[in-house]
């Protein structure tokens, strides 16, 4: 079966079972997902949510139960792994012990069966691309945690893979060398031109890093698209609380056209609201959830803005301040408000206050 | 401190001063084990002069290195077989047939194989080392089996993934990355099966045919007649090779995994 090579992988309904009978555990469910070529994918997801099977899968360490998943347009589900030009950076490297930094870098090479000029050329352009040509004769364990990254990688993408695989790469190290790594991925899947799917439970991470992210939750992908769709669109209200620090308000729809619905907040006033691709519109009547931002929303004086309360608590976090107020129907409402230096305090605990969101600040999630 | 240290001491004790007179009188110059006639090496050399000795050695290095060979490789398949697939029904019972030679009293064993072995020599009329070759090896693989499947237990599986994602076949992936890493597992079950079979005399006596006397049982038979420092000195060269093969076995297990 042929599907397009625009796409670098195709994961076609793909569905996995572990376990029998009343153990039987659906941890990747019905999953679609077509992966362009040179794109850096980011599956985001909380924990147990099936990302580490679906890339099992697209590795050939798992078989589907059910679906396809296609290479290059080629289908490659009964692949062995050693079948497939696909590599994988593991979470916890898995360095060979027994074999040097250089060694490492080229088992895959040695595996294919290149010859000998070649494999150490690769060898020596892999090192210097991460940075690590000093260290070629180290034993593994002789090198930091950081450096057991670059080698990782450098041994993953030696033999030049369609595909890279990297699962939660990051998360061994240090929050500053994270953030080195990060661009240092980035830059590599760049100069490479490799397309990299890349699995993480950091929102941050994937939003800076990725061309486009797929946010997953039981073992469905929730909602695929850019950084920036994801984060101002989100169309679940799962995308919305996982990603982002987001008030949740009830409201019932008030009339509804194209992609704006007018809303009466439960506390307070009828806003315009946008209605993100994918959520069915609602009808006049129907009691939904709205969606804002903290960021989308400041403090006003009491009557003006769309929403009051009292505000019940102050919390200083150094570049923003966060001001916690509670709604007329009881629900709590938080605004982050950006400090800057002629900041005056006007605002104290216990004040009755109003909430003023900004225009397109308001938006309705599937529930 | 405890009493327990006190009690620890005397256990060391009794494990190791009875083998301080042994080793002192095998440099005896004269032939009793009792009177002190001046530091000599006549007992080594008159044991290395002698022919049954010279021979006993001999067949008990070659008993002991095939045993600990064959043993070993059918420990690694053992090893292998009990940790490198999913738990399957039986496992227990598998660890179990394994370990038998641990669990069922070595004279009884011994008396078992000698009506069997007894039985195939008057069908067949072979009378040679096989027999022993065969039941050293039995006994010897749990001690095999045990070094190597630690060794297993204590890799990490992602290695062997890894391999198999850098495209190496399941046959190349074991060469490469499971048996170099295995290897201190290998060795270190080679030695324990090498000194138990060195220092086996129960099942030896009863299963050597006529004339194939091993170490233990040359000394075995020479301890019912005139008693020599000669004894004394094959032991404490048994004694030396056991202990620079258990330590080497040591320093194997410790080694980073
Ligand atoms: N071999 C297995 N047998 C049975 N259940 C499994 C197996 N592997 C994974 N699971 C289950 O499938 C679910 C998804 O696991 P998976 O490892 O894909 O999660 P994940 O999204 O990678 O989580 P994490 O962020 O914690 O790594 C989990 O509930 C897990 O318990
Ligand atoms: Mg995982």
């Amino acid at each position: 079966m042929r599907g397009d090579t625009d796409f670098a992988v195709q994961v076609k309904g793909v569905t996995k079972v572990f376990g029998t009978g009343a153990q039987a555990f659906r941890a990747v469910d019905e999953v679609s997902i077509d992966i362009q070529q040179n794109e850096f994918l980011t599956l985001l997801g909380p924990s147990g949510c099936g990302k580490t099977t679906l890339l099992r899968m697209i590795a050939g360490f798992e078989h589907p139960t059910a679906g396809q998943i296609l290479l290059d347009g080629a289908e490659i589900s009964h692949l062995p792994p050693y079948q497939r030009p696909v590599n994988t950076v593991f979470q916890s490297y898995a360095l060979f012990p027994h074999m040097t930094v250089a060694q490492n870098i080229a088992f895959g090479l040695e595996m294919l069966g290149k010859p000998a000029g070649e494999v150490r050329q690769t060898v020596d352009a892999m090192l210097t691309l991460v940075r690590m040509a000093e260290l070629r004769d180290r034993r593994t364990d002789q090198i930091s945690g950081g450096q057991q990254q670059r080698v990782a990688l450098a041994r993953a993408l030696a033999p030049h893979p369609k595909v890279l695989l990297l699962d939660e790469p990051l998360s061994a190290l240090d929050y500053k060398l994270r953030k080195d790594m990060q661009i240092e991925l980035k830059r590599l899947q760049s100069e490479t031109g490799i397309t990299f799917v890349f699995v993480t439970h950091d929102q941050e991470e994937a939003l800076t890093m990725s061309n486009r992210v797929a946010v997953m939750n039981q073992g469905k992908i929730l909602q695929l698209g850019t950084p920036r769709d994801i984060y101002d669109h989100p169309a679940e209200r799962f995308v919305a609380d996982f990603i982002g620090d987001t008030n949740f308000l009830n409201a019932q729809v008030v009339n509804s056209a194209g992609g704006k619905v007018t809303l009466k907040l439960t506390a307070g006033e009828e806003v315009t609201a946008d209605l993100p691709g994918g959520v069915a519109p609602p009808v006049a009547g129907d009691s939904v959830t709205a969606v804002v931002r903290w960021e989308h929303a400041k403090l006003t004086a009491q009557g003006a803005g769309q929403l009051s309360g009292t505000l019940a608590n102050v919390v200083y976090v150094g570049t923003d301040t966060h001001y916690y107020v509670e709604l007329s129907d009881g629900t709590t409402f938080v605004s982050r408000i950006q400090n800057s230096r002629d900041d005056e305090l006007t605002f104290s605990e216990g004040m009755p206050v109003g909430v003023s969101i900004e225009s397109n600040g308001v938006q309705v999630v599937r529930n | 401190m405890t009493g327990f240290t006190g009690i620890a001491v005397l256990c060391f004790l009794v494990l190791y001063a009875p083998l301080v007179p042994l080793v002192v009188y095998s440099f005896n110059h004269g032939s009793s084990l009792a009177i002190w006639e001046g530091l000599s090496l006549r007992w080594y050399y008159s044991a290395w002069e002698n022919e049954l000795v010279q021979e006993a050695t001999i067949r008990s290095l070659v008993l002991a290195i095939s045993a600990a060979v064959i043993s070993t490789a059918v420990a690694t398949m053992a090893a292998l077989g009990t940790t490198r697939t999913s738990p399957y029904k039986g496992l227990t019972l598998v660890y179990a047939l394994i370990n038998q030679p641990l669990m069922v009293p070595e004279i009884v064993t011994a008396v078992a194989l000698l009506i069997v072995f007894a039985v195939i020599r008057a069908a067949t009329d072979y009378h040679g080392m096989a027999y022993l070759i065969l039941a050293h090896t039995a006994f010897c693989i749990p001690f095999a089996y045990l070094p190597i499947r630690a060794r297993l237990e204590g890799m990490d599986l992602t290695l062997e993934t890894a391999a198999a994602d850098l495209y190496a076949t399941p046959l190349k992936a074991f060469k490469r990355v499971t048996l170099p890493l295995l290897w201190p597992g290998i060795l270190a079950g080679f030695m324990l099966a090498f000194v138990i079979s060195l220092d086996d005399v129960v099942i030896t006596e009863l299963v050597k045919s006529a004339g194939q006397d091993t170490l233990p049982t040359y000394m075995l038979g020479q301890l019912r007649r005139v008693i020599t420092p000669e004894v004394n000195a094959i032991s404490t060269v048994l004694l030396a090779i056991s202990v620079v093969v258990v330590t080497i076995f040591f320093f194997l297990n410790k080694e980073k995994r």
